[in-house]
């Protein structure tokens, strides 16, 4: 899985009845690295995911996958190079780790085949890249918030995608099992070159992980580029309309966000 | 020793390697589908039984060698009108029609995610019926124009419950609400027709309210089979798209399905099998509500339904016809025999999804 696949959107349009969420988008997913989108609540982020994984159709321009028009392209074919697990993935109810993770592998098989020995494996592969092996013969049902959300990845990675998009992969996860999360993620990147793109809504988690921060607003991109750049304090003025401090994080060199609300402000001595 | 590496002992022996993560997947798989194969099994041989018994036990007790005569075509007096022209059509008729509602059924319910989404619940079945109804009574046609009239109704009703409850492409309460609603009008419709017509009959009239298999002949069951034999397969061969869409539009349509036109195929082809068996049997009450359900407890989660779900909807109609027949000194219709069944289940459900959200 060393192949590199640029994705990259358009004059892209997008939107819901007679309303546009996103206004002629032009974006470049840079391949092999770790793209973070943020955002503010409802600014269109599921939906510009959903329209790149061809959920939903532009109502102008286009999102393309090495040149080509993914709307255009035959389902599965596009399902073994590009990944997204949704915001809210459903479970069946009672379905066990493994099976669920197995779902992961549609695209790999026709109609009618059986199941191969290499399905097998690559789900193996999954549950152990997310360590949820010991797990596999459990019901997701009964899972905690952390080992569900380590599931639905580990199901995203039996799909074997060089491209993996990923809606909000933390949110609902205490702050150990966010940084879990990352870490997975970064060492998915590091060791196949999986290109990563994730909706983030922790800006300093998104600065710290990302090699290219994205952050939307009103249907279009505000700030593009490396983390140092984007991270300003103008930028979460824009983008959330929140005042804010942004320092460099000593542990990592990346920038960090602090908000400034109403209260708690202290005159500086 | 651990007391992991005690429990991968007890399960596997004492000089068994521990299984890899690979082997582990396997056997769940293994288990699963063992499971299910052992079920359809099970299922297919009762259905069997209950054909048996069902030509072989009436008023009058035929020997097999009898009711094998009549099969082979031989003549045999009492035998060729009682099996031949009665009990054979009639308990044909109990089969194809209860492998389909089991199996449009247990589309529906999968697809929208919930078991009280269902033909028969949510007006698709109470449409065919009152097109068959007034076709028959009112306009005194029959044959393939009563089936046509009666997909053409089911699958109008289809499209007004969702076109009624698309709303931002959430379905789900909503649109079993409606189609609640749709269902007491269309069977209202029903009751008037019936009352409309010139000559007023009971049997006539219990076929299209709760179903009945009273009267029935060839003319009525090939139809069924036909289109069990043209729409089974096409369901069949969405079985893997439908159990990919339990996951949601999203996932399935990131994993490679075509989410919504596998939709479209297996709406038409679900409503196809009902509307035929309702224009037949009339709408047998809860068969296609009551059969998923059943298939799912006892097959277990995580395989396709289709096939067990079919199978059980074929052993509901079959047990209930024979029972309404025999069982009760007076003759009932299947469909009251089923609705006992099926009512106390409704509003199972329908408490618990008062709770929280219900699924398959
Ligand atoms: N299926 C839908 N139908 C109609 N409107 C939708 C749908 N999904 C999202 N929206 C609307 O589109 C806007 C953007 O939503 P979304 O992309 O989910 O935002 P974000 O992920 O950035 O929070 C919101 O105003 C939301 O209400
Ligand atoms: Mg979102």
């Amino acid at each position: 899985m060393t192949h590199t696949h640029t994705l990259a959107v358009q004059d892209l349009t997008l939107g819901y009845g007679d309303r546009t969420v996103i206004d002629g988008l032009d974006l470049v997913l840079p391949a092999g690295r770790i793209t973070a989108i943020v955002g503010a609540n409802a600014c269109g982020k599921s939906t510009l995911l959903r329209s790149m994984s061809r959920l939903l159709v532009p109502r102008s321009g286009q999102v393309l996958l090495d040149g080509k028009q993914v709307h255009r392209m035959p389902a599965k074919e596009l399902a073994r190079t590009l990944g997204l697990l949704p915001q809210s993935p459903i479970a069946p109810e009672g379905i066990t780790v493994a099976d669920l993770v197995g779902r992961g592998r549609n695209p790999h098989q026709r109609m009618f085949s059986r199941w191969s020995a290499e399905d097998d494996e690559a789900v193996a592969a999954a549950l152990d890249a997310t360590d949820t092996a010991s797990l596999a013969d459990r019901s997701v049902d009964e899972l905690s918030g952390g080992q569900r959300q380590r599931v639905w990845i580990a199901m995203a990675l039996a799909q074997q995608t060089d491209l993996l998009l990923l809606d909000e992969p933390t949110t609902f996860l205490d702050v150990s099992h966010q940084v879990e999360v990352l870490d997975l993620l970064t060492d998915l990147n590091r060791s196949r070159g999986t290109t990563i793109v994730m909706v983030l809504h922790d800006l300093n988690l998104a600065a710290r992980y990302a090699d290219h921060l994205i952050a939307l607003a009103d249907g279009r991109v505000h700030a593009v580029g490396d983390p140092h750049e984007v991270l300003t304090e103008d930028t979460v003025q824009a983008v959330f309309g929140l005042s804010s401090r942004v320092l460099l994080d000593p542990t990592s060199g990346r920038p960090m966000m602090l908000p400034i609300g109403r209260h708690n402000v202290s005159v500086p001595a | 020793m651990t007391l992991e590496s005690v429990q991968t002992a007890v399960q596997t022996g004492p000089d068994a390697p521990p299984l890899s993560t690979a082997q582990v997947v396997a056997r769940g798989r293994v288990r699963r589908t063992a499971r299910r194969r052992w079920v359809i099994g099970v299922l297919a041989a009762l259905i069997v039984l209950g054909y048996a018994v069902s030509l072989l036990v009436g008023q009058t007790f035929y020997s097999p060698a009898e009711v094998i005569g009549v099969i082979l075509g031989q003549d045999v007096p009492g035998a060729s009108f009682t099996v031949g022209r009665l009990r054979l059509p009639r308990a044909t008729l109990a089969v194809l029609a209860g492998l389909c509602f089991g199996l449009g059924g247990v589309t529906f319910q999968t697809m929208l995610r919930n078991p009280l989404a269902s033909p028969d619940i949510i007006g698709i079945s109470s449409g065919a019926s009152a097109a068959a109804a007034f076709a028959i009574v009112s306009l005194s046609i029959s044959g393939t124009a009563v089936s046509a009239l009666a997909i053409g109704a089911g699958l109008g009703v289809a499209l007004l419950i969702y076109t009624l409850s698309f709303k931002g492409g959430v379905l789900g309460t909503r649109l079993i609400l409606i189609g609640i609603g749709i269902a007491a009008m269309l069977d209202s419709l029903t009751a008037y027709v019936l009352s409309r017509a010139a000559m007023w009959d009971l049997q006539e009239a219990t076929r299209w309210l709760t179903g009945n298999l009273n009267g029935v002949s060839w003319a009525q069951t090939v139809p069924v089979l036909v289109a069990l034999v043209l729409l089974a397969p096409v369901l069949l061969g969405q079985s893997r798209n439908l159990s990919m869409s339990q996951l949601g539009d999203d996932t399935a349509s990131a994993l490679g399905v075509r989410v919504e036109r596998s939709r479209l195929i297996l709406i038409i082809a679900a409503v196809g099998l009902i509307a035929f068996a309702t224009a037949a049997a009339g709408p047998i009450a809860f068969v296609a509500f009551l059969a998923g359900p059943i298939a799912a407890r006892i097959v277990g989660p995580g395989v396709s339904l289709l096939v067990p779900a079919a199978l059980v909807g074929a052993l509901l109609v079959l047990v209930g016809d024979f029972l309404g027949q025999f069982a009760f000194g007076t003759r009932l219709p299947v469909g009251v025999i089923t609705g006992v069944l099926g009512a106390p289940y409704l509003i199972y459900l329908i408490i618990r999804t008062n709770r929280a959200g219900g699924s398959l």
